[in-house]
């Protein structure tokens, strides 16, 4: 348990700024965050904090201005829309990810299919993704990121787009993926009460320029329930923590 | 209970002549437009504007149609110019997706080349046929290089600008998936070009089409009795009705084959979702 392997994600005094006219926009300032193997770390903040650009910046999309970044074996990313490939059939979406990391063709079909009845989606294999419903969309989605066996599952504000309802049966598909994998997991989202029922730590982030303000432990045992007391109470301190900081930076 | 039977008896019968009802949405309103055509053709003849042997009615050059249909030599023709439409326009095809995607990829290419290619387009492709005549004389060859300079641009344009709209957000997915280079244009970026590519293609085959006919009826090739060479002929002999017989065939092949790319366009897009 205590033998350190280099953490998964590690990030030192990371500085990423975008050419904006003359000047130019810090969009992240200073952030330095460590994630350990197989653990779940929910990112809050506003929008515009730079959380996506963090995200961006761990699956290799974008280079750091300044400061260290290191992530350790595959990476996956899911975005906010499913953005599956819409002329691929759901196992045609999962197919590829799996050609792209270099499983043979034979195994590939057969290797999407367990992975689609993982996540509840036997039988819809060979529908197109416009045939879906939103929440199928990012069950697929989710699906596809597993098939890149990935040891660190980026994920970008992924069921945002979603009702309440199926957003929360997605976070139980989650949550129950995660605790049977080694998988670690970095969630962005802007919902404290979704970071709370989700993380084993929140990182709380402030606005422009992007920095962490705050950092807490999530000791609640799981399964945890979203309409919770406990999870309502310490949403509601991050909500405060960050209404305050919003509040700093307008005034 | 007897309203249900009713009602069921009713969707049944929906149900079995729809398909016949469907064909017939699809046919009346273009047979109308045929109809209507024909018709301010005929007014314009009864009018008296020009006499029979210069601006016959439809009803005889129908028949005289009619009669082609039945003539080997015909056929022996519309093969020699349907050969041709598809020897120019596969070589086109194949020059303008190359040109198209080394545009999109180079940039240094895109800057020299991509408005020039607009440029190609905009040329009528009839301006190059002293060039190629020149270059080529009397022969299939020159025919060729005005049908491939005529389509080849509006491949090429059509698979850039289908390109340029690929939805930043599918590459990457690509990216993030591990597609690099060419891998993320095989897998990701032409497959999301596809409808802009078939606008292009489409386009492509009209100026191919049109190009060929221009090139046909200039340029004379021994033994080919082509469409457009048998449309120059009719016009040599004043034989007006055998002259609107052949313009009738060569609209008829362009819309066929325009119907074709049209389907395809439509294939695409049910499977995209992108229907109402």
């Amino acid at each position: 348990m205590s033998v350190t392997v280099g953490k998964p994600v590690t990030v030192r005094h990371l500085t990423k700024t975008f050419p904006h006219g003359a000047r130019s926009l810090i969009a992240l300032k200073d952030v330095s965050l460590e994630v350990g193997a197989g653990e779940f770390v929910c990112v809050v903040g506003a929008s515009g904090c730079g959380k996506s650009t963090l995200l961006n910046i761990l699956a290799g999309l974008d280079q750091p201005t300044d400061g260290q970044v290191r992530v350790e074996g595959r990476v996956a990313l899911m975005f906010q829309e499913a953005a599956l490939l819409p002329w691929l059939t759901t196992s045609g979406n999962v197919e590829l990810a799996l050609e792209l990391r270099g499983v043979q063709g034979s195994e590939r079909r057969d290797m999407a299919y367990e992975l689609l009845s993982r996540l509840h989606l036997q039988g819809f294999e060979r529908r197109l993704p416009h045939e879906l419903s939103g929440g199928m969309k990012h069950r697929v989605a989710l699906a596809r990121a597993l098939a890149q066996d990935a040891d660190v599952l980026l994920m970008d504000e992924p069921f945002a787009s979603l009702d309440a309802i199926t957003r929360d049966l997605l976070h139980d598909e989650l949550v129950r993926l995660w605790t049977s994998t080694s998988l670690t997991v970095v969630f962005v989202t802007h919902n404290p009460r979704e970071a709370v029922r989700l993380g084993d730590r929140v990182v709380v982030f402030t606005s422009r320029p992007g920095r962490i303000a705050h950092e807490l432990r999530i000791e609640l045992p799981r399964p945890r329930n979203l309409d919770s007391p406990e999870i309502a109470v310490i949403a509601a301190r991050i909500t405060d923590r960050l209404k305050e900081e919003m509040r700093a930076s307008v005034g | 209970m007897s309203v249900d039977i009713a009602v069921a008896q009713l969707a049944e019968v929906n149900g079995t002549t729809r398909p016949l009802l469907n064909v017939w949405a699809w046919l009346w309103p273009k047979l109308a437009a045929i109809a209507l055509a024909l018709f301010a053709w005929q007014v314009v003849v009864w009018s008296g504007w020009k006499p029979d042997y210069v601006l016959p009615g439809p009803m005889p050059v129908l028949q005289r149609l009619g009669q082609d249909l039945t003539q080997p030599d015909f056929f022996v023709g519309v093969a020699a110019t349907l050969r041709r439409a598809l020897a120019g326009y596969v070589i086109a095809v194949v020059i303008g997706s190359a040109v198209g995607v080394l545009v999109a990829r180079i940039t240094v290419l895109r800057e020299a080349v991509g408005s020039a290619v607009l440029g190609f387009q905009s040329m009528p492709s009839i301006a190059w046929l002293p060039l190629a005549i020149l270059l080529f004389q009397q022969s299939e060859a020159a025919i060729l290089f005005v049908v491939i300079l005529g389509a080849a641009p509006a491949v090429a344009s059509g698979l850039l600008s289908g390109i340029d709209h690929v939805q930043p957000l599918l590459i990457r997915v690509g990216h993030v998936m591990g597609a690099r280079g060419l891998g993320l244009y095989r897998h990701v970026i032409l497959p999301a070009a596809l409808p802009g590519f078939v606008g292009g293609l489409k386009q492509g085959w009209a100026f191919a089409w049109r190009s060929l006919m221009a090139g046909e009826l200039i340029v004379i090739v021994a033994h080919q009795p082509s469409l457009g060479q048998q449309l120059q002929f009719a016009r040599d002999l004043a034989d007006a009705q055998q002259m609107l017989a052949l313009m009738i065939m060569i609209f008829a092949i362009g819309v066929l084959i325009d119907g074709i790319f049209g389907a395809m366009d439509k294939a695409i897009r049910r499977r995209w979702g992108l229907l109402a």
